[in-house]
């Protein structure tokens, strides 16, 4: 644990991708392969459920710190880090410890079976046994929500170094269903005959924002466009008679999509499409917020089915007859792809529409029209590109829509978490209703570090009231809310929802009178919902 | 009550006297010379012997009537008199007598002593002002041997790979205390023109402080790397330090106990050292001066308050002009007038 507390302090005290790298390689170099195997699984999205009862935790940490709760909430709310504030309080450490990684991340697993009252004392027993950087990982590693400032690409591109081995490669291997309890370092990242693992996905490619005029791109005729569509990212795979779909946070998600099941005989043995898993009714696709409703559920009712049914919309074909044809051109994978959706010829599989333009121009009219077919914008990708993994600029590429806007009064500000702590960065804002302000969104990035100071200073000179970490502040602030979508939603007081809201800039020049009004929002549904 | 909380500051009608006002008053006692208790525009100041000079320094032409550490001055019946805070060089507490009823104003303190000031004395009282800047269970601060050990290393290691250091402190205070408690065999110790100015008035009253040479066009480049440049908060980012690449630039503040703040100052490393009590400096202090009332100015005013008055210390916050919360604005504007 130390070794791994060390590397965590190190990654912490840079901004350098660098210093990072080197950081971890070193360590690579001396942890034993339990610890490296865990590490790569923190730093790949595998962290251990959450074992124990965050409040429970708090109020422990409060008890052996000594403090009363309330203080300890209070602390929480300037500290903004539930791990930091624990290992902030406690009181110094009566022992030392010399266990791994592994032992502690055990130790936490075990918790989660045991009655709290002996939970407790473990708690105790393990905090009076790490020093303060320790506790501080100990304490992330507990109450979840685990990160490190790296990257996965940036952990395989250390791996890499350490192992000699190439990075996508690796970047292959260390996809799909693994855990360090089902696997080795050796087997893992080592081992040359990759063990049959029908499940294994590829690493996705993942575009770049287009920022300049698409006419840098050239000559329209050596680029396909397609419809950017608003729904999750996926992988269907199919080999030796089962189907994997994987979501692009390398979730496998097979079971909450039993619509895709039947592809598992309509597809041959060695496919995988990479496309978007979309929800999708009556002939179009309907908002992204219907997925939502879905996607946290363990148990899929008959009326979510059909209310909010999904298709899979494919854009690429990653495996055919179980060969890796990544390296062919688009052009190429394209036209077997459309062989492969027109055979299977299902409800459930669309091919992804190509979106036909001899210019630039014409694409971009196209575009305007995005929110008319509920897409967010077009996907461009080079006729000869090779399927790449990981986020590579120059052959694909995203061009958005321009978000919609409103001019919106900032009504409630919240304490910051992370670099953010203690500084007021998380805001609430309001439109018209008549002469009464109506809550309609949150929003807290876009601003500079110099903004958010100067909006900090205004909310701690201006609060009207408190509640916890949340105050209420003189109306006065307008900002300009950008938003990919607007939809019902009957959670919300204002009705609507947005999708992807955040500040656009800070409208100095507005007075609070001229910030737009509810009958504004209710019109933008009304065209774009 | 002796004193009263108004909006130019805490007075005493008694005696006729404020205590750091922060604006215009006949009469001010100032506790030490940081721009948020020593301020311009007063036609009379009362200070320690020690704190004079560089109020004088920073304030220009004004009438000062300097007084020793535990001398005492008796106005209209009030027995006056000044003990060392060990915040800053020169830093008081007010302690005010008057018909056996004691009140000390504590202005800033901190209860370590960090080998170049006055050490904080603990003053009996009935009633007790003091600060809260670091007033919640999450500000504890290591002793500072520790702190020097870890900054003398980090210098050490960047002089191995050709750097220079670079370590920022407030200009008066946090600078010399970092001087004093350096490593100087390692290297030169150079220093930002605001902060030699300051060592200039320190070493004019006979403090043997370590000697520093003063940043200055003439100097070559090549001589930084391997040496450590003590500069001011505000030389982060600015186009000052880049004379000195290539270099490790660090920042030595309590704010610097929180993982946020730390990233946030955008400095290679943060070093947690602070002129202000933590957690346990406050209780201790407050304990030990015995007093029956307290009231918590500047810093986690209410919240500390509100501690004090669970433990069975009778506690009110005293609003400043901040709104009682000089202590984060201080931080959120990286406001050098409140150092911590």
């Amino acid at each position: 644990m130390k070794q791994f507390a060390e590397l965590f302090t190190k990654l912490d005290q840079t901004t350098k991708t660098l210093d990072k790298v080197r950081a971890l390689v070193e360590y690579f170099k001396v942890a034993d392969d339990q610890d490296k195997l865990w590490t790569i699984a923190l730093l790949s999205h595998r962290r251990p459920k959450r074992s124990v009862n965050s409040t429970l935790v708090k109020q422990w940490a409060a008890e052996f710190g000594q403090v009363p709760f309330w203080l300890f909430e209070e602390s929480y709310h300037v500290v903004g880090d539930l791990a930091e504030t624990i290992a902030l309080i406690l009181p110094d450490p009566s022992a030392t410890s010399n266990h791994s990684l592994a032992y502690w991340v055990d130790f936490i697993r075990s918790l989660s079976d045991l009655e709290d009252e002996v939970k407790k004392k473990k708690m105790k027993e393990a905090w009076s046994a790490l020093q303060s950087n320790e506790r501080f990982v100990f304490n992330k590693l507990l109450t979840g929500g685990f990160r490190m400032g790296v990257s996965q690409k940036l952990m395989t591109r250390a791996l890499a170094q350490y192992t000699g081995l190439d990075e996508n490669l690796l970047a292959h291997r260390l996809m799909g269903n693994w855990s360090p309890g089902s696997t080795t370092f050796h087997d893992l990242v080592l081992s040359k005959d990759v063990k049959a693992d029908d499940s294994k996905p590829y690493p996705f490619y993942l575009a770049y924002a287009l920022e300049d005029e698409p006419q840098a791109l050239g000559d329209p005729k050596d680029w396909i466009a397609e419809r950017k569509w608003d729904g999750i990212r996926g992988q269907i795979i199919v080999r030796n008679g089962e189907i994997y779909t994987w979501s692009r946070g390398e979730e496998l998600v097979t079971d909450k999509y039993p619509e895709y099941w039947i592809l598992k005989d309509k597809l041959a043995h060695g496919t995988v499409l990479d496309g978007e898993i979309l929800p999708f009714k009556d002939g179009r696709p309907l908002a992204f917020n219907i997925l939502q409703t879905r996607i946290g559920r363990k148990n899929l009712s008959k009326s979510i089915l059909q209310n909010s049914p999904v298709v899979f919309i494919a854009y690429d074909l990653l495996e055919y007859n179980g060969e890796d044809i990544r390296s062919w051109p688009m052009h190429e994978r394209r036209a077997q792809l459309g062989q492969i959706v027109r055979q299977v010829n299902t409800q459930v599989l669309h091919l992804s529409e190509q979106v036909e333009f001899d210019t630039w121009e014409t694409l971009g009219r196209e575009r305007e029209k995005s929110r008319e077919h509920h897409s967010e914008g077009i996907m461009l990708k080079h006729v000869d590109s090779t399927y790449r993994s990981g986020r590579k600029k120059g052959d694909w590429w995203k061009w958005k829509v321009d978000p919609l806007t409103v001019d919106a009064v900032m009504i409630y500000a919240m304490r910051g978490h992370g670099r953010r702590a203690n500084l007021y960065t998380d805001y609430t804002f309001a439109v018209w209703n008549e002469d009464q302000l109506v809550p309609f969104t949150k929003a807290y990035s876009g601003l500079t570090d110099e903004e958010i100071r100067e909006v900090d200073r205004f909310v701690k000179k201006n609060t009207l009231e408190r509640f916890g970490p949340v105050r209420s502040v003189t109306p006065e602030l307008v900002f300009e809310i950008a938003f990919e979508g607007i939809n019902r939603s009957s959670r919300h007081k204002s009705g609507v929802a947005l999708r992807f809201p955040r500040i656009k800039r800070w409208r100095k020049d507005k007075p609070k009178e001229e910030a737009n009004t509810i009958d504004d929002l209710l019109a933008m549904l009304k065209k774009y919902g | 009550m002796l004193l009263d909380f108004t909006e130019k500051g805490i007075y005493c009608a008694q005696a006729g006297v404020y205590i750091d006002p922060w604006k215009p008053v006949d009469k001010a006692l100032i506790t030490h010379g940081h721009a948020d208790h020593s301020r311009w525009g007063h036609k009379h100041y009362l200070c320690t012997l020690q704190a004079a000079p560089v109020i004088q320094h920073r304030l220009g032409k004004i009438d000062v009537t300097p007084v020793d550490f535990g001398e005492t001055l008796t106005i209209q019946g009030v027995k006056i008199s000044f003990h060392p805070a060990g915040h800053i060089i020169g830093s008081a507490q007010v302690r005010l007598e008057y018909k056996g009823e004691v009140w000390v104003v504590s202005g800033d303190y901190k209860l370590e002593d960090d080998g170049i000031t006055e050490p904080f004395e603990p003053v009996r009282c009935n009633t007790f002002i003091t600060e809260s800047t670091f007033g919640l269970p999450v500000y504890n601060w290591k002793p500072q041997q520790e702190v020097f050990k870890e900054i003398n290393q980090w210098w050490r290691a960047n002089k191995e790979e050709g750097k220079t250091t670079i370590l920022t402190g407030y200009a008066l205070g946090k600078a010399q205390r970092i001087i004093q408690n350096l490593d100087e065999t390692i290297g030169t110790i150079y220093t930002h023109g605001a902060i030699e100015n300051v060592n200039e008035v320190i070493r004019g009253q006979g403090i043997a402080l370590k000697s520093t040479v003063r940043v200055t066009q003439d100097i070559s480049k090549e001589l930084y790397p391997g040496s450590i440049v003590i500069a001011t908060p505000s030389s982060v980012g600015s186009s000052w330090i880049k004379k000195f690449a290539p270099f490790s630039i660090g920042s030595a503040s309590g704010w610097m106990n929180l993982r946020g703040a730390r990233r946030r100052r955008s400095v290679d490393r943060g070093f947690v050292l602070s002129d202000h009590a933590d957690w346990n400096g406050l209780n201790t202090a407050i304990e030990e001066c015995g007093a029956e009332r307290v009231f918590v100015t500047h810093g986690y005013t209410s919240v500390f308050s509100q501690w004090l008055n669970e433990k069975g210390i009778k506690a009110g916050q005293v609003e400043t002009q901040f709104e009682g919360e000089l202590a984060e604005i201080g931080e959120s504007a990286e406001k050098e007038e409140d150092p911590a």
